[in-house]
């Protein structure tokens, strides 16, 4: 299933935040989309996944999900929003009970995303004996379950220490390699977009138009940091993005 | 970064600045402890040794003739008052009505504010409606309704249910929409983006988040139920707490009036342990 944006734009009482987006989300690839803060990036993720509807253009799901897709449009999100009450297992089952799911299918479907996601021993943690690399881990667990046609990443990373940061990238690519996933990741961390990123797409200020689309060829698997040709694509980015992000930072919030 | 030889050049001309700062002669001493303080712990005991030092004083001064008998009534006495009532079996004829005028009046009560509360979070046609009827017989006392709850449910138990159960209800009202207001909107957001019913989402989203502030809420409104409890046995009750502090009042009864007084704090104190105990089940997940 590819997702298509067709002239997407969005005001909030009359606030223009996003300006004639038009984009194309071919299957299999991670689209990056990076920008100063307030750009509306969130806000086009929340656009994409009909959590919001956008004041003009449309947003085009091409072709259908594939049949064992549970939920095709699924959210990772920045504070990765577990239900306190609920444990790890807990967490993941709440996404599959209104599906009308044999147990035993439940079952499987929690064994394996936790077995992918490296969380079997941890199952009946509550979130708040977990780290903050784990309840992302949780989250994405959850995703995971649902087996979406495109995921929905808003900041997926913003709130982990760098450390973690580094080794959940790592997660995130390891489970791209094993089954190429469709992503949109919205970040405003440069390093992540081209460490993950097929595409990057770069949005001005507010109102956020689309700069620029770069695009990396090199396999995701393959781009160790340091690499010179990521740093000369992260600084290129840099480059494009500094003047805008020093106005932004000057705005006032709301105008 | 710098060549690492300027920057090992760089640390140790800074080692050898700090070394000729820390002259010999100077006086070492500890950095002075500012911390600490503004933190509330647990103190098991102090609470039952104020209340009992409270009590060994007035019996001292009621013994001595400091407090004279018509002010304060000695502790002692209260106590043996409170043993007879109990020899004479009359505790439990007092206790049993009261009891089940509590519960039953604040059951109804507490389920019908928690129900109208979680309608008046979730939609804003319900909020809108009945957020200022709420706000206006909030204040009202309801023992001055005590005539029309007579006529209304007659002066049997009926009226009493329904003194205590209003009394209950508008504080549960209020606090049950206010939590539900507080619940975490990212979650039920994700809850959208999941695709869960909207059944699902109150019911497992909505619900527990909003639980502890309606617990909280429950707190208020089950110690007003006790006070109301007075209030509703004003009316020919012929058994029970509230009746048996009035008739003592009438007659200037003071050792009996205490004995009644320290029972409904006792049942308040019995009825807040058990809200602990429920908190601490359902809300295992904090903390």
């Amino acid at each position: 299933m590819e997702l298509q944006l067709e002239n997407i734009g969005h005001s909030y009482d009359g606030l223009t935040v996003l300006q004639d987006i038009s984009l194309n989300i071919p299957t299999g690839r991670i689209i990056c989309v990076v920008g100063p803060s307030g750009c509306g990036k969130s806000t086009l993720l929340r656009l994409i996944g009909g959590l919001e509807r956008p004041t003009t253009g449309q947003v085009l799901q091409l072709g259908s999900p594939p049949a064992r897709s549970i939920n095709p449009l699924t959210y990772i999100f920045q504070d990765f929003a577990l239900l306190p009450w609920r444990t790890v297992e807990g967490n993941i089952s709440l996404v599959l009970e209104d599906h009308q799911l044999k147990t035993a299918e439940t079952a499987a479907i929690i064994d394996d995303v936790l077995a992918r996601t490296k969380l079997s021993d941890f199952r009946t943690a509550l979130p708040r004996q977990l780290s903050g690399g784990m309840k992302q881990r949780v989250a994405i667990a959850r995703a995971l379950a649902v087996s979406p046609a495109v995921m929905l990443m808003d900041e997926p990373l913003s709130a982990l220490d760098s450390q973690t940061r580094e080794l959940l990238m790592d997660d995130l690519i390891g489970l791209w390699i094993r089954e190429k996933f469709t992503a949109i990741y919205v970040t405003h961390n440069l390093n992540e977009a081209v460490r993950l990123g097929h595409s990057i797409v770069i949005l001005s200020r507010r109102p956020g138009q689309i700069r620029e689309v770069v695009e990396i060829d090199i396999p995701l698997d393959q781009r160790h940091p340091g690499e010179p040709e990521l740093e000369s694509k992260q600084q290129h980015l840099w480059q494009m993005m500094r003047d805008e992000a020093a106005a932004a930072d000057k705005e006032l919030i709301d105008g | 970064m710098a060549d690492p030889a300027a920057a090992a050049t760089a640390t140790a001309k800074a080692a050898a600045a700090a070394k000729a700062t820390t002259v010999p002669t100077k006086a070492r001493r500890s950095v002075e402890f500012r911390g600490g303080g503004f933190v509330p712990q647990s103190r098991r005991w102090i609470g039952l040794v104020v209340f009992i030092v409270l009590l060994l004083a007035a019996e001292a001064g009621t013994r001595s003739g400091f407090i004279s008998n018509l002010t304060l009534p000695r502790p002692s006495d209260v106590l043996a008052t409170f043993v007879e009532l109990f020899q004479s079996g009359l505790l439990w004829k007092h206790l049993l009505p009261s009891v089940s005028r509590l519960m039953v009046g604040a059951l109804l009560g507490a389920t019908v504010g928690i129900g109208v509360g979680i309608l008046i979070g979730l939609f804003s046609l319900v909020r809108a409606g009945l957020v200022p009827l709420v706000a206006a017989i909030f204040p009202i006392p309801k023992i001055a309704l005590l005539p029309l709850f007579v006529i209304w449910f007659g002066i049997d138990e009926g009226s009493k249910y329904a003194l205590i159960a209003f009394g209950t209800f508008t504080p549960t009202v209020v606090a049950t929409y206010g939590a539900v207001d507080n619940v975490d909107r990212t979650l039920i957001r994700m809850g959208q983006s999941f695709s869960l019913s909207w059944f699902s989402i109150v019911r497992k989203i909505v619900l527990p988040g909003a639980m502890p502030g309606i617990l909280s809420g429950l707190r208020i409104s089950l110690a007003i139920a006790i006070i109301l409890l007075v209030a509703a046995e004003m009316l020919g009750a012929e058994y029970g707490i509230g009746a048996y502090i009035l008739e003592a009042g009438a007659l200037y009864d003071l050792e009996r009036l205490f004995v009644g007084v320290t029972i409904l704090s006792i049942l308040g104190v019995c009825v807040s342990a058990a809200l602990t105990k429920v908190e601490k089940h359902l809300l295992r997940w904090r903390v």
